[in-house]
């Protein structure tokens, strides 16, 4: 690619075979790919090493997933990589929407203000992943990357895995703990098992082209239903950073995938798209057809499946890379407390039922908007036709247009292992809802953002009004007995010499969206998510509500 | 005078109706599909029941294909 330099990462002889004493990891990853990769930081910063295996020694060969969402740029902040990403990709909100040259509407993602990070940026696959690598080599003592790694073979007992890794030295044998299979929509963990991967096969191809343009060509996502400048059904422009577009096009399912994959015939249909004035440059193309299925099952005694190993959807709504990160942002803590033995084995079901429901989600919005974009009878074509003719008239219809429901964090309302509301109508944030972001300044005054003070541990946020009320919730923190607990206090307006960390809510935002009054107390797990709240602050509801959380203790 | 509703009606819920009412025609002939189609149009119009909203619906789903088409094609 012109843009795009790869740099092949060395391979080194492993321990096992090198004659030296190897140590046991805890967990072997399996992928270096964005949830691989994001697994392994994950565990770092709870401080758990792992192995990670990967048979090849670049980065993702083409752009392929671009599209990461603003909870996906929150986790990455966690992992201490949003900034980058962010500064790197391209930011957008508003997507537009056209049937043949008119347009039908446009929607603004994150019409309010007072977040961090924005709806959407695009950035390059191979980008997500050189970034997430850079960021490994932070933890040398805790994450080992192996390139040209490759897995021949999994057991698995009562008490670990044990994985037969191929080499350019040789073969040798890996013992950890725990095996995540983070390898991916073809995943040879997943061969190796013989697992069932059952869904549905949409009969589609699509044209995918990145194409650098010196233009200044509009960030907006632009999607046409029949345009006028191509025969195919519709097509999709993204762009990217460095100058570079997507263009996906819905060739059908008859179309001839090895002629229009041949980058004479791509770049014709590229310029009728641009406009027979404007240079272009190739930059990569596939032609690809996709199906939705998932796994019945994310865990597999010791061996643990996240991302494309698990669940594939259609790439219409940015649901599998974005998919795969809220997978290891839900499995990474949850296998630190067993790795640690704060919680058994057990636990593990709540991953399994929480990204399955994830899974399911996705599934859903990717089935759907492959049923509308591409019709497979008459009526399916007449019913589809007369949204698109009523859309411009009829706000209704141009709510059933459907070329993607872009990805939106999942909730976990009513899942158990969240406790009930104690503070019900004190704000919209329930228990099992994704906690939302908010401008706050630290106690030096700095501005900041709230998510940055989330995570990672288990986090109590407790409303107080004075530094008498701090000093109380301060004298009973132990009381909850909840290992790694870090208590902030919000405060109106600076108070200083507090005995908690405070972090000061000046614009009001974090009371609104937090229903904050004095005494509120919100219970928030590692992943962000609000796992309880309370009117008043209830040390031992606290820790009652971890213990459930963690399958010690009943709702 | 009540008028045809225009915003959403589905409580945004315009997917999973959309989803249903393809389900609906999975395994028909063309020529069934019509006939669903149909009594799905009568037992609708009957539920809506106020011949003014009745008229101005037939009036909206007309529009455009008097000249033969099916109304999707290139606006001139």
């Amino acid at each position: 690619m012109a843009t795009y330099q790869y740099r092949h990462y060395p391979y080194r002889t492993p321990p096992e075979l090198a004659g030296t004493t190897p140590a046991r990891p805890p967990v072997i990853i399996v992928g270096a790919g964005p949830v691989g990769l994001a697994a392994a930081i994950d565990l770092a910063k709870q401080g758990i090493g792992s192995v990670i295996l990967d048979d090849n020694d670049v980065v993702s060969v083409g752009s392929r997933a671009i599209c990461w969402a603003k909870r996906t740029l929150e986790i990455f902040d966690r992992l201490g990589v949003g900034e980058r990403m962010v500064a790197k990709g391209v930011t957008w909100q508003v997507g537009r929407v056209y049937h043949r040259d008119r347009e039908l509407y446009r929607f603004d993602l994150l019409p309010g203000g007072g977040h961090h990070r924005p709806a959407f940026i695009n950035l390059q696959q191979y980008y997500v992943e050189e970034y997430l690598v850079d960021r490994v080599e932070d933890f040398p003592q805790l994450i080992d990357l192996r390139w040209k790694h490759k897995l021949a073979g999994v057991e698995q007992s009562a008490t670990g895995v044990v994985a037969t890794v191929e080499t350019p030295d040789g073969e040798y044998r890996l013992d950890a703990d725990w095996l995540i299979a983070a390898d991916g929509a073809k995943s040879s963990v997943r061969s190796l098992l013989g697992l069932a991967f059952e869904g549905r096969t949409f009969e589609e191809k699509f044209l995918i082209v990145d194409v650098r343009i010196a233009a200044d060509y509009p960030r907006d996502r632009r999607f046409w239903f029949q345009p006028s400048f191509d025969p195919g059904q519709s097509v999709l422009i993204h762009r990217q950073p460095d100058d570079v577009f997507r263009i996906d096009f819905q060739l059908g399912w008859d179309a001839d995938a090895e002629a229009e994959r041949q980058p004479e015939s791509a770049m014709a249909r590229v310029r009728q798209v641009v406009g027979a004035g404007v240079n272009c440059e190739y930059e990569w193309c596939s032609v690809y057809t996709f199906r939705c299925a998932r796994l019945e099952r994310f865990v597999h005694g010791r061996v643990l499946f996240a991302g494309d190993s698990a669940h594939v959807v259609s790439p219409f709504g940015a649901r599998g890379g974005n998919g795969g990160i809220q997978d290891v942002d839900n499995l990474c803590w949850k296998l630190a407390q067993v790795v640690r033995g704060e919680a058994t084995a057990g636990f593990l079901a709540s991953y399994d039922r929480e990204r399955i429901h994830g899974a399911d989600e996705n599934i859903l919005n990717s089935s759907r908007t492959t049923t509308f974009m591409t019709p497979k009878t008459v009526v399916e074509r007449q019913l589809r036709d007369g949204v698109l003719a009523l859309a411009p008239d009829f706000a209704f219809a141009r709510g059933l247009v459907n070329s993607g429901r872009l990805s939106k964090p999942c909730d976990l309302l009513g899942f158990p292992g969240f406790v009930a509301d104690d503070a019900a109508g004190a704000g919209a944030l329930r228990p099992g809802m994704p906690c939302e972001d908010a401008p706050v300044a630290g106690a030096d005054g700095r501005a900041g953002w709230l998510l940055d003070h989330l995570g990672t541990d288990p986090v109590a946020l407790v409303f107080v009004a004075n530094r008498r009320e701090a000093a109380e919730i301060a004298d009973s923190v132990a009381a909850c007995g909840i290992a790694r607990l870090t208590v902030l206090a919000v405060t109106e307006r600076f108070q200083g010499d507090l005995p908690l960390p405070e972090l000061v809510d000046a614009d009001g935002l974090v009371r609104a969206r937090y229903g904050g009054a004095p005494g509120v107390t919100y219970l928030i797990r590692p992943d962000q998510h609000v796992l309880g709240r309370w009117r008043a602050w209830n040390p031992s509801a606290l820790g009652v509500a971890w213990r459930v959380c963690l399958g010690s203790a009943k709702a | 005078m009540t008028h045809l509703r225009r915003d959403d009606g589905f409580d945004g819920r315009g997917d999973a109706f959309y989803e249903q009412l393809v389900a609906a025609h999975r395994g028909l002939t063309d020529a069934a599909s019509g006939a669903l189609n149909a009594r799905l149009v009568l037992l609708l119009a009957n539920h809506v029941g106020d011949a003014a909203v009745v008229a101005e619906t037939i009036a909206a789903a007309r529009r455009g294909l008097d000249s033969g088409g099916t109304g999707n094609e290139q606006e001139l």
